[in-house]
């Protein structure tokens, strides 16, 4: 998947989850992404983090984080 | 099998539940009030003769051939028109009736040809049976005088039936079928007295009018008046199957009528509970692709796309197949294949597919066509009330006081049901639309829409959270049923959210461009009901916050206690056959069948002990995930059965490197669709008509669907399955698709009761269906949710990224039309394309004088991802700055244009918000010559000659 698709697809779940208490929403997009994304594809998001995860939205990038 | 001839109970049944208990003909016979004497009648045995009534519209009282004696009654009164009263004493025959009846057959036969050994009706018309059941011998006013017997003004610019007015007798049926059950009011009685005869409006011909051609008039013709004319062509059928249709998520029952193995006709089937007897120009017609040239009916191969393809046997093919997939795997890894299947297979084959890729491929990178369509349905209502599916059964509708369509246009997608709807709305129901289009429902003969709400494309959560702001704040919210069936902790949450003022119908007014009042005004009127239901479409899901807008209509719903009785609910209108089927059996690629996720090691552990493989705990691949892979070069083999990933799916480029990415693509079809074109290997399909299993519609109801001839190309698709999967090592056994429902059933607690028998038995039956619902369940969440409380969730506007820019200053949203359907591999092969022989661009008066646009005009449209051309109509059903088109013909290329923006929950694509240009053009696209190019060369099949060689 090209970067900037992949954190296309990350924000749109992170803006989903934006209105629930900050802690609810990181485990929102966690949970979505460990429900929902396959395994190569969580590989290349925490790589994308793992090199400054740049374009991705503060809670996206805190749920990737933990989901490495 | 025989000919199956439902009964004719003349008149509809009565609804009432108090009984009346008559005397007929001396059999007592106890019937609900409000019955008429003829219905009756038929309920004690007793055909009373009749030639204006069918049991399918109400009585009329104009033939008068069905008059009865009632004791301490005077005169003979018709007894369609007659009432039940308790104690009623009712001869239906006796020496003066007789010779009445007699007269009124002389009077009718006096001005009807008698050609009856020759008419296409012989057999099966009803003044032929009357004449022989009043005995008639003669007619002693000869035919010498005036008559209707010049038959140069028969109709035939219908392709479908014919229309032969020196046949009629005037019984109205024809008119009274179109007004009433179809609600279309194209058909009259034109001039008066003699010079009577039935007219089509709108138009100088049928085909002209503004007859749909739904079928409804030519089945209550009594005569060969209204005749399909593949009955006049090939005579009666002489036995029927009963089966379910395969276009729209509807699932009509029809009885294909047969001559051995030649379908004579589709009749819609009286008893199928989702149709009652109606039927739209797709099921009841469209059906001649089943037979159509272009069926493919050899296994072919190929190395290479540029290859002509190669037809070999079966073994060979499969065991290519086996082999390829077997040698990808070994390169590039387990997970570097999959499959997709599409939702007009049925029930048991999407099962077996998933089966096959999560046993024998060892992954779960299976998905299906509901991706691109339902698949937010599945995650909003799951989430809200703990399951994927519609709340209602379509007669639920019966009882609604206010019906709210959002982005659905039912009588172009859904027609059958959408006459259903058109009915109640006849009957004083109260109708909110929201869609940016103005589509037909919004205005039409005896229906119109109190609030149209036409929405920019894009602004559906805007519009939904703008109507629960207005409930909350004039405190119309329904407390009660909050309180006890609802999360209170979250609705509090959710309602200190939607009072903010940002949600409010004033705040959200610039993005949605819809009055404040008017949404102010729509929301009372839902809230207010008091039985309020929602139907929608794709025009809910399609959009980047698709699965936001399921979950706020779901807590609009629950807001105002719409749920869980007759006349409310959340009602997804499915746009294929098995669309909610499909999803229920597990295609997608995190969840087993029943809506369970694969990372369960309870669920997982029952499959595996059933399956006698480990299975993968995480999810696999999406379609739109396939592809991105195949590009990446990790994905490199896809097994696609019955669907067309290359037309229906967006962003067309991307999906064409996709799958020239990929080695070893095998497309299972009718026809050689386009995404065949990239195929290397091409398993012969079988059609709904030749095989056996079980479609599930859009309100959970499972019926059959029965073999009426056997496959052209040898196999029903269960069984290539079950071949590919014994050749990739993962053996499979069954001897009839009722087996594999067996399976399901054993694994799937919502199916737990479900056999053939019982579908059998019942016609059809509606899931869950267990032992809590051993006939099953017709509406949903009555006492208590699924998930248990009902869940409010948070659903913030977030503005689609698909910007109208300078450059692309106008939105396009695309869509369907009632002739054609889905990808036109069907349709397109069939007589329908007399209405619809090429996509159209629909734009507004001021945009098309703007751009030098006249109507006619081949213009180009381009998007950020491509162009493509087509021919423009100019339409006031449009708004201002929003283009629309469909996507039925291959050459249009209408996905050419539609982009890789999608639902964040989901990736259900947001084919309904586009930005484009539209200018005027003087040739066909860069990409439809290149198209044209393609096709020709990867559609090749070798010559015989060559292949002896």
């Amino acid at each position: 998947m090209k970067s900037e698709t992949m954190v296309h697809n990350a924000n749109q779940i992170a803006l989903f989850w934006l209105s629930y208490p900050h802690d609810e929403a990181v485990a929102g997009v966690l949970s979505h992404l460990r429900r929902y994304w396959e395994p190569r594809m969580r590989v290349q998001i925490c790589d994308y983090v793992a090199q400054g995860g740049g374009g991705l939205h503060t809670l996206a990038l805190e749920a990737v984080r933990q989901l490495s | 099998m025989a000919l199956i001839r439902e009964i004719d109970y003349g008149t509809p049944a009565s609804a009432a539940r108090q009984q009346v208990s008559l005397e007929i003909d001396g059999k007592t016979v106890t019937v609900p009030a409000g019955t008429s004497v003829m219905r009756a009648a038929v309920e004690a045995g007793v055909q009373i003769p009749k030639l204006c009534a069918t049991d399918s519209v109400k009585a009329f009282g104009s033939c008068r051939l069905c008059l009865v004696e009632i004791e301490g009654r005077r005169g003979t009164p018709a007894s369609c028109t007659t009432l039940v009263e308790p104690g009623m004493k009712v001869r239906t025959s006796s020496p003066k009736l007789h010779k009445l009846r007699r007269g009124v057959m002389e009077l009718y036969i006096s001005d009807h040809p008698l050609d009856c050994l020759t008419c296409a009706a012989n057999g099966n018309c009803e003044l032929q049976d009357m004449a022989g059941v009043v005995g008639l011998r003669e007619v002693r006013y000869g035919f010498e005088g005036a008559n209707h017997f010049d038959n140069k003004s028969k109709d035939t610019s219908n392709p479908y039936f014919q229309f032969e007015p020196a046949k009629c007798i005037l019984c109205s049926r024809c008119v009274r079928a179109c007004e009433e059950v179809q609600g279309t009011f194209a058909l009259t009685i034109e001039g008066r007295g003699f010079a009577s005869k039935v007219a089509a409006a709108g138009g100088s011909d049928f085909l002209s009018s503004d007859c749909v051609s739904c079928g409804a008039c030519v089945q209550a013709c009594p005569t060969a008046t209204l005749i399909e004319k593949s009955v006049v062509e090939l005579g009666q059928g002489e036995h029927s199957v009963v089966t379910t249709c395969a276009y729209c998520g509807v699932g009509c029952s029809f009885k294909a009528e047969m001559q051995g193995n030649q379908v004579v006709r589709m009749l819609p089937y009286k008893d199928g509970k989702a149709n009652h007897g109606h039927s739209c120009v797709k099921g009841r017609f469209a059906w001649g692709y089943a037979t159509h040239q272009d069926r493919i009916t050899k296994p072919m191969i190929r190395a290479k796309i540029t290859d002509p393809w190669r037809e070999v046997t079966w073994e060979e093919a499969i065991r290519h197949a086996a082999s390829e997939f077997k040698r990808i795997q070994g390169r590039y890894g387990k997970d570097s294949i999959g499959g997709i299947t599409s939702s007009r297979c049925t029930n048991e084959e999407t099962y077996l597919v998933q089966k096959m890729i999560r046993a024998a491929f060892g992954n779960n990178n299976t998905d299906t066509c509901a991706r691109v369509c339902h698949s937010p349905t599945g995650y909003g209502l799951a989430n809200t009330f703990g399951t994927s599916a519609g709340t209602q059964d379509f007669d639920s509708v019966d009882a609604a006081d206010v019906i709210m369509v959002i982005g659905a246009n039912p009588t172009d997608a859904h027609p059958v049901f959408a006459s259903h709807m058109k009915a109640r709305l006849r009957q004083g129901a109260r109708l909110i639309v929201i869609d940016p289009r103005r589509i037909s429902l919004v205005k039409s003969p005896h229906v119109a829409a109190e609030y149209h709400l036409a929405l920019r494309p894009g602004t559906n959560v805007a519009i939904i959270n703008a109507m629960a702001h207005t409930i909350v704040t004039e405190g119309l919210t329904q407390e009660e049923f909050v309180k006890e069936r609802c999360e209170l902790a979250e609705f509090d949450r959710w309602r200190k959210f939607i009072i903010e003022e940002r949600n409010s119908p004033e705040a959200m007014e610039p993005f949605t461009g819809v009055p404040a009042a008017d949404v102010r005004a729509a929301a009372r009127l839902y809230a207010k009901g008091p039985n309020s239901a929602i139907y929608y479409g794709l025009g809910v899901t399609e959009h980047s916050q698709g699965s936001t807008m399921v979950i706020g209509m779901a807590n609009l719903a629950m807001l105002t206690g719409n749920l869980g009785r007759r006349g409310v609910g959340v009602n997804p209108l499915r746009g294929q056959n098995n669309v909610q089927g499909s999803c229920d059996m597990g295609s997608f690629p995190h969840e087993f069948p029943g809506y369970r996720h694969v990372s369960d090691p309870a669920v997982r552990k029952s499959f595996e002990d059933t399956w006698g493989v480990p299975l993968q705990a995480e999810p696999g691949l999406r379609i739109s995930n396939m592809i991105d892979a195949a590009i990446d070069g990790t994905f490199k083999g896809l097994y696609i059965q019955g669907e067309d990933i290359l037309q229906s799916d967006p962003n067309t480029q991307h999906m064409t490197a996709g799958l020239q990415a990929m080695e070893c693509v095998v497309v299972q079809d009718l026809f050689l669709n386009e995404t065949a074109s990239y195929a290397h290997v091409f398993l012969p399909g079988s059609s709904f008509l030749e095989k056996n299993g079980t479609f599930t519609n859009a309100e959970r109801r499972i019926s059959m669907v029965r073999k009426a001839l056997p496959p052209m190309g040898g196999f029903e698709d269960w069984e290539i399955t079950v071949m590919l999967s014994n050749a990739m090592g993962y053996p499979m056994h069954y001897n009839h698709p009722s087996e594999i429902m067996d399976e399901i059933a054993r694994l799937t607690p919502t199916f737990a009761g479900v056999t053939y028998e019982k579908i059998d038995k019942l016609g059809s039956v509606q899931w869950p269906c267990n032992d809590t619902a051993p006939d099953g369940t017709p509406i949903m969440h009555i006492d208590k949710f699924v998930r248990g409380k009902g869940r409010f969730m948070l659903t913030e506007f977030v503005p689609t990224d698909e910007k109208i820019t300078r450059r692309f200053p106008l939105i396009l949203t695309t869509g369907r039309i009632l002739t054609q359907y889905n990808v036109g591999a069907q349709t397109g092969r069939t007589d329908n394309n007399v209405w619809h022989t090429e996509d159209l661009l629909e734009i507004h008066p001021q945009d098309a004088e703007d751009r030098g646009i006249k109507d006619g005009d081949r213009v180009l449209l381009t998007s950020r991802a491509g162009e493509t051309s087509l021919k423009a109509k100019i339409s006031e059903r449009m708004q201002p700055g929003v283009v629309y088109t469909t996507f039925h013909h291959q050459f249009s290329g209408a996905n050419v244009v539609t982009t890789e923006f999608s639902d964040w929950a989901t990736s259900c694509p947001e084919y309904k918000v586009t930005a484009v240009e539209v200018t005027p053009a003087r040739q066909i696209s860069a990409w439809q010559q290149q198209y044209l190019e393609t096709r020709k060369q990867t559609t090749q099949i070798e010559a015989a000659s060559e292949r002896s060689r």
